[in-house]
């Protein structure tokens, strides 16, 4: 029993925290999500460091590294708010790579792991995907539904851009019209990676809006102290810090389960996605809350954290949602065994 | 990262679930008396199978357990729903700070009479003023021909009607600051000048006591860690009363949350999409309670000190507990408001959960101020 990355891991946290906080200033992030635009730059150093294929398996260009390495990525972009279309173009890959055919896998996972090809992934309501990062500018986008799964290429897809209330990523609304190749094999560790994805994420923006919140209570004063002395702003400060925390843990422990025991790994995602959905929407509420009127100026930054968290709780599955999954697969409804 | 247990750690778990399907002592029989003896009984049984004291270094008769075998050791006890060793204030808190702090004599004279269960403990910390504002305490020991003699009050006594001694933490300087002017002291419960009065709690359990102390004397010998160090003798004991006890924690409330869905099932409620979100939700923070209990015990064994989230457990058990009995009763209807309802007496009892052990308030103090370090209100 060990329950904390190994040396190579705490490795690729430590980089990727040092490397991120230096390419993205605020101000430069703010910049971008101003303009609607990402960091090419940033991007293409990303590629070269192979970020994009560090869970795709080495014969398909990948490095052949598993799901917690990616989560570790996830958070610390989330932390950093990262402008760069990582995580759709991860979350494509791994659909593919769990229910991709041989010829699907070879014709598309080399550029996804190089990062030449963009890819995007959304999940279909109806015959609509209403909310799929970075589809406008992706070469391929895979659609997941009840009726399906298949890989389409942009080009043959309807791809209509959305503004959403996050400004620092993209999104669109995708149908594909019935183009496209099936994906046959079975999806579900694909998507339940892509969920842990976008629960690392929540969980990096947690912890940032967390720090700005304990950061301020120690600075700002009123009534002739710093406003953290107050027990209604350090009670609150401290259950964010209970919840971040929950988050992570929930997001590593799926993780693990993504790379070693493969048939817990859909109640642990779901479980992961609905906790850190709500934990990343009531951290940066409270965050907010806690930095009074300023937190909620658009010359703050806590708003872009805000409004991420938001809109990666509804993106693959709400709380809601998924806490109705965790209630299917942890057997509400069945007689209930012995515990294991 | 490996959440597997190693092929010893296996092996441990195994042969403990083995011994306790075989030994289990049964339910408690009615009767507080009964159920007490019936409990002191399943101590020696643990005690004799060497399952007492189980984290204390082996010359003090415990197996100088890892953390992770403590937790398991929780764990399971917790899944075959075995009950609490009687002495646990004594094993959890007693024992550890005799190891700690107390001199050869004390150890040959407590240790082996705390695992056995013969001699049972209690925790004579909280009075009527002071409560989470512990080192505000006012019962005074004063040094008397080379004895001491204790006057004051304590409250909320966990079994001090059964004690033969209580760990005593009183005032012996009136003139320093209020931390360093107390003194912990082991007390014999046995004489005339201690008056133990029961307290019925609000599930009509008189577990805990009000104690009237009325120049009590104690022998120097007793006197544990120094005079004027009892505010750092008695954080040891908070300490161990937290430290590992997350992973026992969850696997208990694991055990109510299938007991919980059970009951939804059989009452039909498990259809009904609301109570579906709730049952998911807190099947939700079972788990995370338990995985953060494992983080935690991941720190300390690796750096030596728990990390963020080893402060978190407690209060969230608490939680957790809390909202799990009011489920039950939100299923059970009508009926959940019968006394006789085995739900009934662990809503009640639940309550107490962001108290006993120090409050949740306390505890998001500390969290506040030693974990994100945010300033003292002071
Ligand atoms: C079932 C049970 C068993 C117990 N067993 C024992 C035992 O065996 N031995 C023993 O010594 N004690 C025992 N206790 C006592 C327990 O430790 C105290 O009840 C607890 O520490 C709180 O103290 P208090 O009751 O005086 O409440 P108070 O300290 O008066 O608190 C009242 C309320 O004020 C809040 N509060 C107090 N200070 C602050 C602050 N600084 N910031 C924010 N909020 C604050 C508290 O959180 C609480 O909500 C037991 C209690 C219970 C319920």
């Amino acid at each position: 029993m060990n329950f904390d990355f190994s040396d190579d891991q705490q490795a690729i946290k430590r980089t990727a925290k040092d490397l991120l906080a230096d390419r993205f200033k605020f101000e430069r992030v703010r910049e971008l999500a101003e303009a609607g635009s990402y960091d090419d730059d940033a991007w293409k150093e990303l590629r070269e460091l192979g970020w994009p294929g560090i869970f795709i398996e080495e014969r398909y260009g990948g490095q052949g590294l598993g799901v917690v390495e990616l989560v570790i990525l996830m958070e610390e972009l989330g932390y950093a708010l990262a402008p760069v279309p990582f995580l759709s173009n991860a979350a494509a890959g791994l659909m593919i790579q769990a229910a991709g055919s041989e010829e699907q896998k070879q014709r598309w996972l080399p550029g996804i792991a190089s990062g030449e090809l963009r890819a995007a992934a959304g999940l279909v309501r109806g015959d609509e995907a209403k909310l799929v990062p970075d589809a406008d500018e992706a070469d391929v986008i895979v659609l997941c539904g009840a009726e399906g799964r298949r890989v389409v290429e942009r080009s043959a897809a309807d791809v209509e851009t959305v503004a959403t209330m996050d400004s620092t990523r993209r999104y669109a609304r995708v149908r594909a019209n019935g183009a496209g190749d099936a994906l046959e094999g079975d999806h579900r560790p694909g998507m339940s990676g892509a969920v842990l994805a976008a629960a690392a994420e929540l969980t990096g923006v947690a912890q940032r809006a967390m720090e700005m919140a304990v950061q301020y209570a120690r600075d700002r004063k009123q009534f002739g102290r710093p406003i953290g002395a107050y027990q209604a702003v350090s009670h609150s400060c401290a259950q964010m810090l209970l919840e971040t925390e929950g988050a992570r843990s929930a997001t590593y422990w799926g993780a693990w389960t993504a790379d070693a025991e493969p048939e817990t790994l859909e109640l642990a995602a779901s479980m992961a996605k609905a906790y850190a959905s709500d934990a990343g929407w009531r951290v940066c509420s409270s965050s907010l809350q806690v930095h009074g009127g300023i937190g909620f100026t658009w010359e703050h930054n806590l708003h872009f954290f805000l409004k991420r968290a938001k809109v990666d709780a509804l993106l693959w599955g709400s709380a809601s949602e998924h806490r109705e999954r965790v209630a299917d697969l942890s057997a509400v409804g069945v007689a209930a065994g012995a515990p294991a | 990262m490996d959440l597997t247990l190693s092929p010893s750690e296996a092996a441990f778990r195994d042969e403990l679930r083995a011994w306790l399907a075989e030994h289990h002592p049964g339910e408690d029989p009615p009767g507080d008396d009964e159920a007490f003896e019936h409990r002191r009984d399943w101590q020696r049984k643990l005690f004799e199978a060497g399952y007492a004291g189980f984290s204390w270094p082996k010359e003090y008769g415990g197996r100088g357990a890892t953390l992770i075998e403590q937790a398991l050791f929780g764990e399971e006890m917790a899944r075959a729903k075995a009950p609490q060793p009687v002495n646990v204030l004594g094993m959890v808190m007693g024992g550890p700070v005799v190891i700690t702090h107390g001199t050869d004599e004390q150890k040959d004279r407590w240790l082996r009479a705390i695992l056995t269960g013969e001699e049972i403990w209690c925790q004579g910390f909280s009075e009527p003023e002071s409560g989470s504002d512990l080192a505000s305490l006012k019962t005074k020991a004063v040094k008397s021909n080379g004895e001491w003699l204790v006057t004051g009050q304590k409250v909320w006594t966990t079994y001090a009607h059964k004690a033969k001694w209580c760990m005593l933490v009183a005032r012996t300087d009136q003139d320093v600051p209020k931390h360093q002017g107390l003194t912990y002291f082991i007390m014999d419960m046995e004489q005339e000048e201690v008056q133990v009065r029961p307290l019925h709690q609000i599930t009509k359990e008189p577990e805990f006591n009000e104690l009237f102390i009325e120049e009590a004397r104690i022998p120097d010998e007793n006197l544990v860690g120094g005079v004027g160090n009892g505010w750092a003798v008695a954080i040891t004991t908070l300490m161990n009363e937290r430290a590992g006890l997350g992973a026992a924690a969850a696997a208990g409330v694991r055990i109510g949350l299938e007991e919980l869905k059970q009951l939804a099932h059989e009452r039909g409620a498990d259809e009904d999409p609301v109570i579906r979100q709730r049952l998911a939700q807190l099947t939700i923070e079972v788990e995370l309670l338990r995985l953060n209990s494992w983080r935690g015990l991941t720190q300390i064994m690796k750096r030596g000190v728990p990390g963020p989230e080893g402060s978190l457990p407690k209060w969230q058990w608490g939680e957790i507990n809390q909202a799990l009995t009011e489920l039950a009763v939100d299923v059970l209807g009508e009926e959940g408001a019968y006394w006789d309802s085995p739900w009934t007496y662990r809503l009640l009892r639940s309550r107490a959960n962001s108290i006993e052990g120090g409050t949740t308030e306390i505890l998001k103090n500390i969290i506040a101020e030693r974990v994100l370090g945010l300033p003292k209100l002071r």
